[in-house]
């Protein structure tokens, strides 16, 4: 049940993927994406991500998709036709994917519990939590406290960006705006 | 700009649960799915859907701009706040276990400022981030989609 | 390295080759498309195609995800990769609406959001500029 549920999404997921490589206008193109965030979350429920699946729906469904409607309205509706069409990408992407295969042949099974990602410090959080902090989420215990330090730097880059986009697009700091030259 | 009529009546009945359940999400983060990053998203999220529909102007009459931008750092400053009031007890920076008599009961005052600090900066960047965009004059006409 | 390439195997790696086709689906709209939006949402595919990846090490089989219950027998999935794509998630959002802020500023001074005219519009300001200062040059000497 669970291998057709995921495979179906999959098939979904690459599917959606394909379209958005081919559409050209770029309103369909954004609704896309939305729907391949909705997608995704399913795909990170069904392997037990639920904090993850939560998150990629919020931010990858609404707030993404409203951000790149909002640049569409501040710039272009479609996609220019290209004027040749060139080997080269596909044959950089062909490569590059063989190496990648390549690279996934030593990995271990999925769902193996004997994975070497299984062996280190995860299991430890899952054993050490009840003891330590009492809270039945391990992944928010580990995101707040064990590695409280890595969420502080996460949540900078958060506070950075938004800042560079304030600095960049509010206006801020030059309110009364000169129009001296042809403003474009 | 005028919305339709069915979506501004949903829009009101929507906004409230959404905000609500963005509180939840935030406080409930320790037992069940969630946290400040989603809870921060999702609570920006219904005051994004009320600027859409009612217009920029009357969600910057409840949010001004310099509020969000304060926002986008008070909730940085919360969480490196916590780690300095660690230091100040006599703990290691972002060790909760001072903030209580007991270790966990300090976790758990430790967890629940971090994630309103993460969740307060998510919110404000979600929203400056909203204005910004928002309050460019548009390149395309409304009929032009 | 010998490797069998048994059912078992097929089945247990075909979730990564997967991963790899989507997160090429994104490379490729990011090298061959010239459209600067297009290229944001390739960018972001390619992202999520390598969070689908992360998450699906964390994942073992028969496991429940990691919110701890009363029973002691439970499996839980690992609930690192869970933290940190969570937060990659929500930073890789902020990154984007960066680049789109900077796709606005783009649009505001080049008047174009596809690569090539922008290209040609750079090019053709050098050239001007060149030409400008082989003219004083000139009238100089």
């Amino acid at each position: 049940m669970e291998l057709v549920l995921t495979s179906l999404l999959f098939f979904a997921l690459i599917a959606t993927a394909i379209a958005i490589a081919l559409v050209r206008r770029l309103f369909a193109v954004v609704m896309l994406a939305g729907v391949f965030s909705l997608l995704a979350a399913m795909l990170f429920v069904l392997m037990d991500a639920v904090d993850v699946a939560f998150t990629e729906a919020a931010v990858g469904a609404g707030i993404s998709t409203v951000l790149m409607l909002g640049t569409i309205a501040l710039t272009a509706r479609s996609e220019k036709q290209p004027s040749s069409y060139s080997l080269v990408p596909l044959v950089i992407v062909v490569l590059t994917g063989l190496v990648l295969i390549y690279g996934t042949l030593d990995m271990p099974n999925f769902g193996a519990p004997d994975a070497p990602v299984q062996q280190h410090v995860g299991p430890d959080y899952i054993r050490k939590t009840p003891q330590d902090i009492h809270v039945p989420n391990v992944v928010t215990a580990v995101l707040a406290s064990y590695r409280g330090y890595d969420t502080l730097g996460e949540t900078t880059v958060v506070f950075t960006a938004g800042l560079g986009v304030i600095l960049l697009i509010s206006g801020l700091g030059r309110r009364p705006r000169r129009r001296k030259r042809g403003d474009d | 700009m005028d919305h339709h009529l069915i979506l501004r009546v949903i829009t009101k009945i929507l906004v409230a649960p959404i905000l609500l359940y963005g509180l939840y999400v935030q406080f409930h983060g320790d037992f069940g799915p969630g946290g400040g990053f989603q809870a921060g998203v999702i609570f920006a999220v219904g005051f994004i859907l009320f600027g859409i529909v009612f217009g920029l102007r009357r969600l910057r009459r409840i949010f001004p701009d310099y509020v969000v931008h304060q926002l986008v750092a008070l909730g940085v400053l919360l969480f490196a706040g916590t780690g300095i009031v660690n230091m100040a007890l006599g703990g290691n920076f972002l060790d909760y276990n001072v903030l209580g008599e007991k270790g966990y009961q300090g976790q758990h005052w430790g967890i629940i400022a971090v994630e309103l600090g993460v969740g307060v900066t998510v919110f404000g960047v979600m929203m400056a981030i909203f204005y910004s965009f928002a309050g460019r004059p548009p390149s395309l006409d409304d009929k032009e989609w | 390295m010998a490797i069998e390439f048994d059912l078992d195997f097929i089945f247990g790696h075909i979730n990564y080759w997967l991963f790899v086709i989507l997160m090429l689906t994104g490379l490729y709209i990011v090298v061959a498309r010239g459209n600067l939006l297009k290229k944001i949402v390739g960018l972001n595919l390619f992202q999520a195609a390598v969070f689908m990846l992360y998450i699906s090490m964390g994942k073992i089989s028969g496991g429940t995800a990691p919110i701890l219950t009363d029973n002691p027998d439970e499996i839980y999935s690992n609930p690192l990769p869970h933290v940190l794509i969570l937060t990659a998630i929500v930073v890789g959002i902020a990154t984007t609406s960066l680049g789109l802020a900077l796709i606005v500023r783009i649009n505001e001074s080049y008047g174009t959001i596809e690569e090539d005219e922008i290209l040609e519009l750079d090019r053709q300001k050098s050239q001007a500029e060149i030409d400008q200062v082989a003219k004083e040059a000139s009238r100089s000497s």
